[in-house]
């Protein structure tokens, strides 16, 4: 608990990009990526304007491009099913590369690319530039259920107790000489999921008395109501609508 | 598995996120009920701290890796889990609140895939854990075992279920033209291997639940018997030895967990040592069975092998191995071929043999098996060295280790 409670993807940063209020930064990110999605995959050259969309957004957070590239990694295992399609797709085949590829393949291999890569960008960008009690307060904004919200919260604030239970757990069997190396020692490693269980669970409702006994009611007070300015709705309906452009575009030249 | 952005088309991943946000407004109220425990008027102030813990827990809990071996390891996805350790609704609620915060603070899985990722993820497997649980439950009969294989079954079907389900919508939007029954055949046949991974795990992890806190397992709350009071001579000073039924409540309570702890883990691998109360007694009741099952299985049910070559005799003879092949040592010996040569009738023979033959082994094994324990018993006696039975120290170190963080707890 002594470390701060940023999560791994954020960086702190004072840019325009970091100022504007998250629910404006969500709705944007998701009106983004939804019309990533609508784009027909043929128009190629729209998914290069989105690609130079988000660069811009970025060069305005002053986020290093290679904060960004690094955690973008995660998209890795979809690169491979993505390379995997030409391969195992049906329908009329073309010659590339010595090799007998599915026209029908290719197309979805790119699209899967093209679009996987875009969202997730996109969804880097927000998490580097929006912190993490700000995304809880910007999704109750959007009228996400509260309760949901809470939840989250909850998860967020021990998640990392929980992590560092498990840590604890595993330093324990260590230092008893335990190595796992195949599938006789899951009984173990399941002892210590359900050990965990017990200690998670149990922890919820000491945090439910604790909170009980401090006046609570089931809904949490809110602490800033301050809504979001006409300005600042524009300037983060730039990205989206600009991308609705390059997207309208894209259909009416098919 | 999270589906990315761009997998499928717009109008599935906002139909998907149409019913994703309908679960989770069912589940919100569900939950509300599920974990509302003893105190019903506390249901909407215990939802969020215990769900959100729980939340925590699956989180946590897809970090623990578990080596398949040859240096690859998997994770648990934890739908079933959650599912029969804090029931469906608040299983739905914990799971979607990981996806979602997963998607928005690690980039992993599409935005606009997040509902099909809450469908699939979240909601399919839960649901569908959770009907196949409660039908075996009541189903079987009501006991500890009972509900270990029905977290085994849920458990496993539940990953293939929501794969079939991916190749549904994948068949509604998706953007290639993959073959579909290659797809589903693909994707049954790795998500059933992922789910006897999922299955051994969540079994051994309910397992471990209901040994210590059975009250926790959500799915098995009303399994639970009723403490019986069993009345006793009290033990007064200088009035004898005590008898075993003063102390009830305590004794009985150790052995149920003992007992439990002992059967669950049967199921998850050989690794486990046997209730140590019950083995003397069982030792001989398991061997009569083994034998009954050993001569019932060569006596009768070889009437019905089949007559076909097995695998390994196919192959060689497709391949011309078996031409190789010289005729037995023993070929002109009465039991030749699995069959007693003077008899005409086919099956007799073929039964008969086969008595005669798992007798013989059984002979033989059993021989080896005792001079080879008179030998050592023979060492041990005259021995300075106090080693103890090889397998009976193995199973016990084992356990021992498997008690640990549970002990921590």
């Amino acid at each position: 608990m002594g470390a701060g409670h940023a999560h791994r993807l954020y960086r702190h940063g004072h840019s325009p990009v970091h100022r504007l209020p998250a629910h404006t930064k969500i709705a944007a990110v998701l009106a983004f990526v939804l019309t990533v999605v609508a784009t027909p995959r043929e128009a190629m050259w729209a998914f290069g304007a989105y690609a130079l969309l988000l660069a811009a957004v970025a060069a305005l957070s002053r986020v290093p491009a290679r904060h960004l590239l690094t955690r973008m990694l995660i998209e890795v295992p979809f690169v491979a099913f993505a390379v995997l399609m030409p391969f195992v797709a049906q329908g009329p085949h073309v010659e590339a590369l010595g090799m007998s590829l599915s026209e029908s393949g290719l197309w979805g291999a790119w699209n899967v690319l093209a679009k996987g890569t875009l969202g997730v960008a996109a969804s880097v960008l927000l998490a580097s530039t929006t912190e993490l009690r700000e995304i809880l307060l910007g999704l109750q904004r959007l009228r996400m259920p509260p309760l949901l919200v809470q939840i989250a919260s909850f998860m967020i604030r021990y998640g990392d107790v929980i992590a560092d239970e498990m840590r604890r757990m595993r330093l324990a069997r260590v230092s008893r000489g335990f190595t796992a190396r195949g599938v006789r020692q899951w009984s173990v490693l399941a002892k210590t999921a359900g050990a965990l269980f017990i200690r998670a669970y149990e922890r919820g409702e000491r945090v439910h008395l604790a909170m009980v006994s401090r006046g609570y009611t089931g809904t949490m007070p809110t602490a800033d109501e301050t809504a979001a300015t006409r300005t600042q709705w524009s300037s983060a309906a730039a990205l989206p609508l600009a991308a609705l452009a390059v997207c309208l575009m894209g259909w009416w030249t098919l | 598995m999270h589906v990315p952005d761009g997998f499928l088309n717009a109008p599935v991943s906002v139909a998907t996120g149409a019913v994703a946000a309908a679960a989770v407004a069912v589940s919100l109220r569900g939950a509300r009920r599920e974990l509302a425990g003893a105190a019903a008027h506390h249901g909407a102030e215990r939802t969020a701290p215990l769900a959100g813990l729980v939340a925590a827990f699956v989180f946590a809990v897809q970090m623990l890796n578990f080596p398949v071996g040859a240096g690859t390891s998997g994770h648990l996805m934890g739908g079933a889990l959650a599912a029969i350790l804090v029931g469906p609704y608040t299983g739905v609620l914990a799971l979607s609140v990981v996806l979602l915060m997963q998607a928005l603070l690690f980039a992993d899985g599409g935005l606009t895939a997040l509902g099909t990722n809450i469908t699939l993820i979240g909601v399919v497997t839960v649901v569908a854990s959770y009907a196949v649980f409660r039908a075996l439950v009541r189903v079987l009969p009501r006991r500890r075992g009972s509900v270990t294989a029905a977290a085994f079954v849920s458990a496993l079907l539940s990953v293939p279920a929501a794969a079939a389900v991916f190749t549904g919508l994948y068949a509604l939007g998706g953007t290639a033209e993959v073959p579909l029954g290659k797809v589903l055949t693909a994707m049954l046949g790795v998500h059933t291997l992922i789910g006897v991974g999922e299955a051994l795990i969540t079994t051994a992890t309910v397992g471990a639940v209901l040994a210590v806190r059975p009250d926790l397992v959500y799915a098995a709350r009303g399994l639970a018997r009723p403490l019986v009071l069993r009345s006793g001579p009290v033990a007064t000073p200088g009035a004898g030895p005590v008898p075993q039924a003063a102390t009830t409540s305590t004794t009985t309570s150790t052995t149920t967990s003992t007992t439990t702890s002992g059967t669950t883990s049967g199921t998850d691998g050989p690794a486990e040592a046997p209730a140590p109360a019950t083995r003397p007694a069982s030792a001989r009741k398991v061997w009569a069975g083994g034998l009954a099952a050993t001569l019932l299985c060569a006596g009768v049910v070889s009437f019905y092998a089949s007559g076909a070559p097995d695998g390994l005799e196919r192959v060689a003879g497709e391949y011309g191995i078996s031409t190789e092949e010289e005729e037995h040592g023993l070929a002109g010996s009465p039991l030749a071929d699995y069959g007693i040569a003077s008899i005409a009738d086919e099956r007799l023979s073929g039964g008969l043999a086969g008595v005669i033959g798992a007798g013989t082994t059984l002979a033989a094994g059993t021989g080896v098996l005792v001079v080879a324990s008179r030998r050592r018993n023979a060492r041990a006696t005259a021995g300075a060295a106090a080693a103890p039975a090889a397998d009976g120290g193995a199973g016990r170190a084992e356990s021992d280790t498997g008690r640990t963080p549970a002990g921590n707890a």
